[in-house]
């Protein structure tokens, strides 16, 4: 960390986006995560890919937990709303918040500790109900914020710090995500922005409940050689199984690939997601496929990374709800509150 | 592409852009922290040794390096480094016992410099120390070359000149003033083992136009009438004054008009308003005093009616690019324009003369009446004699006769003890590194957002009363510290160690102006289009790291990087460190 402000002089090239910001425009305040912390590159990726899609900063809102990583969205996006909920319960607050404004983009950012451990069955129903927004676990196999404790995501087997060693058996967050009925899954690695950005930006456009699992690593409490989420074991076993080209327009070419390399997944807005394949079997759109191929990988001591599954007409929690279309907090007196005779008629009708 | 060698001097060296770009690279941001911390005699001395005229400099140098600086790729203007050099000058204390001693027991070695201006000086300078005896003649009654008797009092006073001046001469000059040297042969029978030819480029260009002899009385070469003006012998001027050119000379001719009489003073010249040789800041100055510019004019004739001036007739051009791409400048074909004057200042150039050196000595000259030297010593052709400043290479301007006089002192010394003088001696390196604790360091790291702050100058009613009166008033402490503020501090360098890096993204997160990039190698030209910003500077170096564990490079464009520290402070392992990395050139005797 610094206790400097990050100067406001940039790059003499840096170029606005289609709504006039510039990438610095979606920074937050400065970071104080310990140096090196994948939360900061993660904060990082989350600047770019918003940038990148002209995301509106007033448009979106950030909630987190509790955690290192539940700190970061003071970091990133500083014209948007946030808001910081009690340990494990961003997933409540959220959906409260989407029922309430449904315009909102909705970004959950928390940790392993906050959705694994404490957080467990929120994190559970937040996907199986389906609510929009972007949710993503800032995964470093430990509690970073109160020095290093083992999470639930922390492998059997792994050691410690202190040299501990862990023997409870992990909770795989995007495995359980793609129980639950997630209609976007991922894994990404906080060390690797060419795979996270593209990823996040589809998870941005997807319109169902996205679901990013970030390995991030703890560069204070287990960045060590005994861990499976330091920087140099997760390089060692990770197993991209996709690099994402993430296409807005539907007749933008950009490379050609030989056949049978590429998956497109056209998406609800109409806009396309191209998938170059690095796994040749692998089909990102069979569910039940990608938790097998998790679990086979796993079973051998890799991590798949990419995009692990997408439902490109996903249901989420207004349809299942049948909420209107508009906004509660835009509707009038009347409608929110019915008047009697109208009270009358619902009870009326279920007698 | 290689990784970078850090251990070539050269290579942070050039990241210090200002220093780099001064031709005495003068360590500016040393001596700008030092102005900070208010301590002005130390930064009056660093500026001394590099510089020797600090006080002068800081009031007329070129400053080439504030075009080089940083701070004006990233914000609208650079720091004002010169100006800043004036407030070591205006706020130190005594420094005289700081001055280097001069030996009581010579070297026995005898040095003579012909002209007393900046170059010889500065030869003096650096011989004296040493235990040189030195002569300097010059045809002036004092010290200063044309510091001293051309550059107008308004920008330079008097006492500033025979400060710095004096600091020389008390070191143990002989001086031999209101001597004029007519023939080299008779300095090189005196016997001196070396002999300097500091003499400047004394010769005022003329234009020989139609009516230049008939209305003479009126018209005078720029440089001897400020010649003139300097020295007291002319003190007005006619109300109605041209001044042809559009160099530095024509701007203090106009200027000085202005104070001493003129009413309508004009400056007229030849090219376009752009391509005048004038600096900047001298055109505004100008023109901020109420003198208008015009250009495109090319003079055709002095008209007068028998012998009394009555004005200028110019023919108007425009530019024109031919297939060469050179411009050209050819008659626009409307009708030419008389312009009415009682006085014209002609300053359309300098020119060096030298018919006091006999062509039978071996000291040969090229075509263009210049003495063949040689580029690295300085050395003529005949070995005992050097030259520089503006005898050696054209007029320029003092800081480039300073330097080359440094670069000459070196070869002299060299020569007076047969030693070898294309070994030139090596720069003085210190490293220093910078951390205190996890994010403090023991340099102002801060970035602030100030624009360059305007110099305070004289009220214009005042300022245009008296040739004397100091036209700027320099920056107050205060001021001064804003704007020292404003320097990056370049020469605390970004250090990279390849082995501790564990490639998290921290400082390619952290970089305000996206200088690191972690990526596959590549051939240079192509790896400067692919990086986190482009670096489409290519005067400005990369620095690249050694293979790391993921078989990528770090690559860090120099360009526009604020040396803010960021990246070490949030690099976990260290691997990027701030250093200070101190470079003085060697000076004669320090190799
Ligand atoms: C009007 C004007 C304004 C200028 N303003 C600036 C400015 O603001 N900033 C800047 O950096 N530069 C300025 N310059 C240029 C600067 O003055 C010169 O580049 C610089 O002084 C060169 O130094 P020098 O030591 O080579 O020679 P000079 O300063 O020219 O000194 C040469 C000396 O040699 C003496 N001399 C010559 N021949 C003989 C001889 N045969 N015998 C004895 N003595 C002799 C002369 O009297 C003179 O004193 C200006 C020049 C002019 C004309
Ligand atoms: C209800 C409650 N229980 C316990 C804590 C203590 N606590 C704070 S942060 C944290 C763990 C955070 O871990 P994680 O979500 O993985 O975040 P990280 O710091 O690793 O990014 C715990 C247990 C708390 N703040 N509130
Ligand atoms: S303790 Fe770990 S998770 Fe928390 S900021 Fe430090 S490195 Fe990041
Ligand atoms: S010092 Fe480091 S962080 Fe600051 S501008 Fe330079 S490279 Fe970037
Ligand atoms: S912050 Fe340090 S360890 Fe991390 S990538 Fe940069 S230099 Fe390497
Ligand atoms: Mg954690």
């Amino acid at each position: 960390m610094s206790y400097l402000a990050k100067p406001k002089l940039h790059h003499p090239s840096l170029q606005p986006n289609a709504l006039g910001y510039t990438r610095r425009d979606y920074e937050g305040a400065m970071s104080t995560m310990c140096a090196g912390c994948g939360h900061d590159s993660i904060s990082a990726a989350i600047i770019q890919a918003c940038y990148e899609l002209d995301i509106p900063p007033h448009r979106v809102a950030k909630l987190s937990g509790i955690g290192c990583s539940s700190k970061t969205p003071d970091y990133f996006l500083g014209n948007s709303h946030g808001f910081n909920s009690v340990h494990g319960r961003m997933p409540s607050v959220l959906t409260g918040a989407s029922l309430a404004n449904r315009d909102l983009i909705y970004l959950g950012v928390s940790g392993d500790g906050d959705s694994a451990s404490i957080g467990l069955g929120q994190f559970a129903h937040a996907m199986r109900r389906g609510v929009t927004m972007v949710y993503i676990v800032e995964n470093n196999g430990v509690y970073g914020l109160t020095k290093g404790q083992f999470s639930a995501t922390a492998d059997a087997g792994s050691r410690s710090k202190a040299g501990g060693i862990n023997e409870d058996s992990a909770i795989d967050l995007a495995a359980l995500a793609l129980q639950m009925g997630a209609t976007f899954v991922g894994r990404g690695f906080s060390g690797d922005k060419e795979q996270l950005v593209p990823l996040l930006r589809a998870a941005f456009s997807h319109g169902g409940t996205a679901f990013i699992d970030v390995i991030s690593p703890c560069v204070t409490f287990n960045n060590h050689s005994g861990s499976t989420k330091s920087y140099d074991y997760v390089r060692e076993h990770n197993a991209a199984l996709n690099r994402i080209d993430f296409i807005v327009g539907r007749n933008e070419i950009t490379t050609e690939y030989a056949p049978g390399s590429l998956v497109e997944v056209p998406q609800h807005d109409g806009s396309i997601l191209r998938l170059r394949k690095l796994h040749d079997s692998y089909s990102p759109t069979d569910r039940i496929a990608a938790i097998s191929h998790i679990a086979e990988r796993r079973a051998l001591g890799e991590i798949v990374t990419g995009l692990l599954y997408v439902d490109d007409q996903p249901r989420t929690i207004h349809d299942h709800l049948g909420t209107v279309k508009v906004p509660l907090n835009q509707l009038g007196e009347s409608a929110l509150c019915p008047d009697n005779a109208a009270l009358t008629g619902i009870n009326a009708s279920l007698r | 592409m290689k990784p970078t060698d850090i251990r070539n001097p050269d290579y942070f060296h050039k990241v210090v852009d200002c220093q780099w770009a001064c031709p005495a690279h003068t360590p500016v941001p040393e001596y700008i922290r030092l102005i900070a911390a208010g301590r002005y005699d130390d930064a009056y001395m660093i500026n001394w040794e590099s510089n020797v005229f600090p006080g002068i400099l800081g009031r007329t140098c070129d400053r080439p390096c504030e075009p080089a600086c940083r701070r004006g790729r990233v914000e609208e203007q650079p720091v004002a480094i010169c100006r800043l050099k004036r407030v070591a000058a205006d706020y130190k204390g005594a420094i005289g016992e700081r001055l280097p001693k001069t030996p009581g027991k010579k070297n026995g070695k005898r040095v003579a410099c012909i002209g007393g201006g900046p170059a010889s000086l500065t030869v003096a300078r650096d011989l004296l120390p040493l235990g040189y005896s030195v002569t300097v003649v010059d045809g002036a009654r004092q010290g200063g070359g044309m510091i001293r008797s051309q550059i107008p009092k308004f920008r330079l006073p008097e006492a500033v000149i025979d400060e710095e001046v004096g600091y020389i001469l008390g070191m143990g000059v002989e001086t031999r003033f209101g001597v004029w040297v007519n023939s080299l042969k008779e300095i090189l029978v005196e016997g001196y083992d070396a002999v300097f030819v500091g003499t400047g480029a004394p010769r005022g260009r003329e234009a020989n136009l139609p009516g230049r002899q008939e209305a003479a009385a009126h018209i005078h070469i720029g440089i001897d009438w400020l010649a003139s003006v300097a020295f007291g012998h002319v003190t007005k001027i006619s109300k109605r004054v041209i001044v042809l050119g559009g160099g530095n000379t024509a701007m203090d001719c106009c200027r000085s008009s202005k104070r001493l009489g003129g009413e309508d003073v004009r400056v007229v010249v030849r090219s376009g308003f752009d391509e005048m040789k004038a600096s900047p800041w001298e055109k505004e100055d100008a023109m901020h005093e109420g003198i208008p510019i015009h250009n495109f004019l090319v003079p055709k004739e002095f008209t007068h009616d028998k012998g009394c001036l009555t004005g200028v007739l110019f023919e108007k051009v425009r530019a024109e690019v031919d297939a060469k791409g050179r411009r050209n400048l050819v008659p626009t074909g409307e009708p030419d324009v008389h312009m009415e004057c009682d006085e014209v200042l002609v300053a359309i150039g300098q020119e060096n003369a030298f018919p006091w050196i006999e062509r039978d000595l071996g000291l040969q000259f090229d075509d263009l009446g210049m003495p063949v030297l040689n580029q690295a010593t300085l050395q003529s052709t005949l070995p005992r004699v050097f030259f520089g400043g503006d005898s050696a290479l054209g007029p320029k301007n003092i800081i480039t006769a300073v330097a080359q006089a440094h670069d000459a002192a070196i070869s002299i010394d060299k020569f007076c003890r047969s030693e070898d003088l294309l070994q030139r001696p090596a720069p003085h390196v210190k490293v220093l590194s910078q951390k205190m604790g996890i994010h403090e360091w023991s340099y102002d790291n801060g970035i602030t957002m100030d624009l360059r702050h305007r110099v305070p100058t004289q009220e214009i009613k005042k300022a245009l009363s008296s040739i004397k009166t100091e036209f700027e008033l320099g920056f107050d402490p205060q001021l001064a510290l804003a704007e020292a503020q404003r320097c990056f501090n370049c020469d605390v360098q970004t250090v990279f160690a390849d082995k501790a890096c564990i490639e998290c993204d921290g400082c390619v997160d952290i970089c305000p102006v996206d200088c690191i990039t972690f990526t596959a190698d590549g051939e240079e030209r192509e790896l400067r289009g692919r990086l986190t910003a482009p670096a489409l500077n290519a005067s400005q170096d990369l620095y690249v790291s050694g293979l790391l564990k993921t078989g990528r490079i770090m690559v860090k464009d120099e360009d526009v990087c604020l040396h803010c520290g960021m990246c070490a402070e949030r690099c976990p392992t260290g691997a990027w460190d701030m250093q200070k990395i101190l470079i003085n050139v060697a000076h004669a005797g320090q190799g």
